[in-house]
């Protein structure tokens, strides 16, 4: 494929060599005439090369200005304008050089004349053909089916015409003024297409009369020029250009078109503004939905409601009330009125009747806020006042003034009122971002919160001699208050704990976290099981909030003695299995859970045990979230089911009883999603 | 949910903690057995109508031990269910806090009998 540039370049090129061709066979044409010669091959040839010259021409301009996908009216107009300039000054320039050598033999001579008169051909058959494309463009502005086979029926019929110069059949009989009648009237019905004036500004509609006129004033200046060529010296010209109907369809179409698009022009100048106006509210209107793409603010909404509703009331001045939080005034923004003269206007409205509006849309906006007075004021003589609600809540009032009375017409008030609801959807949409970008923060610092939380929670559980130690935990929410954590405190004692935190969630997790710090330092001191409750005690005492607690079980297992020595602080009583007594039970002694008394009272309160255990011996430690795990009836797992749970599975390993006992668990509640923490630490005698 | 309501006669204020108390609504369990100990000597709990009462409740009762002793106000808490008086066991709250199962011993506890 030729690339556009070279197609230009190809036409242009071809263009110009018609016009030389159809200038040389002139001369032959002209030097047979004037030696009695054989005129009629040249005269062929002469009308020939002037229809390859016009063909030329027409995809000249239908390349240049025809086939750009958009286009700007004035632009076009201009180019023609331009085209008709520089054809008329050359034309001119022509006529000046006949003039001066008027008295000249060169000056009568034909072939001279011939020169200047093909020039001119030249010259009006390109600005023709010029303004012919560009008024195409604006006739099919807004196309339609109909119109396009118009327009068709029209251009063919002006291409097929332009063959009549090969027929010797006269412009002036009778069939060649039917075929130039008919193009002249589908001329007229086409030029009623003027749909284009309606989108210029007022200054573009004057703008394109004062082109458009010029273009015409061109045309008709071509019209007398040629007309009367030469005949003050007794030229003929070989072909009078006027005699070519396509010619003289293309100047009726032309002028036809200048002279209605300047009269519908004219008419339209009055209601430009409207029409301008309309188009600012429309963009007002795509401000303010727009507003949340492009990152603006509330304040920035509030400063284009304000703009927007002014210019589209035309108000003198206005003035928006923007409220904060308990309905209380934060600011105001004024629009060529200050703080003095709104509380002047205010104090004026009080002693004025005021209008309330009634609202097509019922709750939220009628309001009794919202108004219309007639002001005894200097200036201002109305004012309309309407509040900005989102979700029932007043965030903001507009009071718009007008320098006339009853200055706010029904119709004005109703785009006022949808400014105002995109404005408030705006906004809406504003807050609801920011509060979904807080949520979103507040997740994401959660997520780390689980993942330190879990990182507190034994990766790795520690055993001694033939003890098989198995456990689970699982939070509620992103982080808990339960707490598990063995420690082998040397080869034949393993330390075993489980908490939990009173409350839940995030403060549940801190604490959670204080006790683990807690296990973690006394443990390694090798104290009793009373010793660390004590010592524990004593330190969370310190630092857990009033109302906070942690209750735990705390185990010391000796596998040389074969006996555990145990300590519940306030926590569920474990269970246990006895392989000798074959009998599953509570271990249900007195004891306190930690922090309840922050003083050495607590001491009385703690109780110890010691018990001898065997091979088949299992303890089953766990935290409330099981007990009190509910199914759907609302009835709670219980300790009775736990109780049975474990006699049915005494011949397990630890590792089955905690999945075991996790399912049967899930299948109780049925559901995965647990309504408080759930922890269990199971131990095996091996 | 919790709903509390009180009751003033001669000196007893008595308090009916009904429904559950949570996490959340513990709360307002704070905030009625705090104005009670600011005003009266003697206050009873009424727990006939405690359907549920979570850790955060307890710790409500427990934050109030040692204000109690150093005030010398006598609080009973009575009308236990027995779910609800097991997890009071449990954490050795009945250890510190009176507890009694009618009304008429609570009375006769707050009037020192």
């Amino acid at each position: 494929m030729p690339s556009k540039k070279n197609i230009l370049r190809l036409i242009t090129f071809s263009g110009i060599v018609s016009w030389i061709a159809m200038l040389v066979s002139g001369y032959l044409y002209r030097f047979a005439q004037l030696h009695n010669g054989n005129t009629e091959t040249h005269f062929f040839l002469f009308k020939l090369f002037m229809v390859f010259f016009i063909i030329a021409i027409y995809f000249f301009y239908r390349k240049n200005i025809g086939n750009q996908d958009s286009f700007n009216i004035l632009d076009v107009l201009w180019k023609v304008f331009v085209t008709g300039l520089i054809a008329t000054i050359v034309s001119l320039a022509s006529s000046f050089l006949m003039e001066a050598l008027k008295n000249h033999e060169h000056g009568r001579n034909p072939y001279f004349l011939d020169t200047i008169y093909q020039i001119n051909i030249g010259l009006i058959i390109t600005f023709l053909i010029a303004t012919f494309v560009v008024w195409k463009r604006l006739i099919l502005y807004q196309k339609t089916k109909m119109l396009i086979r118009f327009w068709n029926i029209f251009e063919y019929g002006l291409l097929a015409s332009s063959l009549f110069i090969f027929t010797s059949i006269s412009f002036f009989a009778g069939f060649s003024l039917t075929v130039l009648g008919l193009l002249s009237l589908l001329s007229i019905i086409l030029s009623v297409n003027l749909k284009w004036v309606a989108y210029l500004n007022f200054k573009q509609k004057w703008k394109s009369i004062l082109l458009i006129i010029l273009i015409a004033v061109y045309i008709i200046y071509f019209i007398i020029i040629l007309n009367s060529f030469g005949e003050s010296k007794g030229f003929t010209p070989i072909y009078r250009i006027f005699n070519v109907i396509t010619v003289n369809s293309l100047l009726i179409f032309t002028l036809a078109y200048c002279v209605f698009s300047v009269l519908v022009i004219l008419f339209n100048l009055p209601t430009s503004s409207v029409f301008e106006q309309k188009l600012v509210e429309v963009i007002n209107f795509q401000k303010l939905s727009q507003s949340r793409n492009v990152g603006q603010n509330e304040d920035q909404v509030f400063d284009i409601l304000l703009d927007s509703t002014v210019s589209v009331s035309v108000a003198n001045a206005a003035w928006l009330d923007i409220f904060g939080e308990e309905n209380k005034l934060t600011r105001t923004l004024y629009f060529k009125t200050n703080k003095i003269e709104k509380e002047d206007i205010l104090n004026k409205i009080k002693s004025t009747r005021i209008k309330q509006l009634q609202s097509s849309v019922p709750s939220r906006m009628s309001n009794p806020n919202r108004f219309t007075a007639e002001l005894k004021h200097d200036i201002y003589k109305s004012i309309f006042v309407i509040p900005i609600f989102i979700q029932e809540k007043q965030i903001a009032v507009l009071s718009l003034l007008k320098d006339v009375q009853e200055g706010f017409s029904k119709e004005i008030i109703e785009i006022i009122r949808t400014f105002i609801n995109q404005a408030s959807i705006s906004i809406e949409n504003y807050r609801l971002m920011d509060e979904a970008i807080i949520n979103e923060r507040y997740k994401e610092e959660l997520k780390i919160a689980k993942r330190v939380q879990d990182s507190l929670l034994p990766k790795r559980l520690e055993t001694i001699n033939n003890l098989e130690v198995s456990a689970f935990s699982k939070a509620a929410a992103e982080v808990g208050g339960d707490y598990f954590d063995t420690y082998k405190m040397n080869e034949n004692q393993l330390a075993l704990i489980v908490g939990d935190v009173s409350g839940k969630g995030t403060s549940a997790a801190f604490h959670m976290s204080q006790m683990k710090g807690i296990f973690q330092s006394l443990v390694q001191i090798n104290l009793s099981a009373r010793d660390f409750i004590i010592k524990a005690n004593n330190a969370l005492s310190s630092c857990l909030d009033r109302t906070s607690f942690i209750t735990v079980t705390y185990f010391i297992i000796d596998s040389n003695k074969k006996k555990f020595e145990f300590s519940r602080a306030g926590h569920c009583p474990s269970l246990y299995y006895s392989a000798k007594e074959k009998k599953v039970y509570f271990l249900e002694d007195n004891g306190l859970g930690l922090g309840i008394l922050r003083d050495n009272q607590f001491n009385d309160y703690v109780d110890v045990n010691e018990m001898d255990y065997q091979q088949g011996d299992i303890l089953l430690l766990y935290t409330d979230g099981i007990t009190e795990a509910k199914n759907k009836k609302n009835e709670e797992f219980g300790y009775d089911r736990l109780k049975l749970f474990l006699e049915k599975h005494i011949f397990y390993s630890a590792e089955h009883i905690k999945d075991s006992l996790l399912s049967e668990l899930y299948n109780f509640c049925g559901s995965s999603n647990l309504e408080d923490d759930v922890t269990t630490l199971i131990i095996k005698v091996n | 949910m919790v709903e509390i309501k009180n009751t003033l006669e001669n000196d007893i204020y008595t308090i009916y903690v009904i429904g559950e108390v949570d996490a959340s609504s513990s709360i307002h369990l704070d905030e009625s057995i705090s104005e009670a100990t600011s005003k009266y000597k003697k206050i009873m709990v009424n727990c006939s109508e405690l359907e549920y009462i979570s850790s955060a409740g307890l710790g409500v009762f427990m934050s109030y031990i040692n204000d109690l002793e150093k005030s010398g106000i006598k609080m009973v808490i009575y009308g236990l269910s027995d779910k609800v008086k097991h997890v009071f066991q449990i954490l050795g709250l009945d250890q510190l806090l009176k507890i009694t199962t009618s009304e008429t011993e609570a009375k006769g506890i707050v009037n020192g009998i």
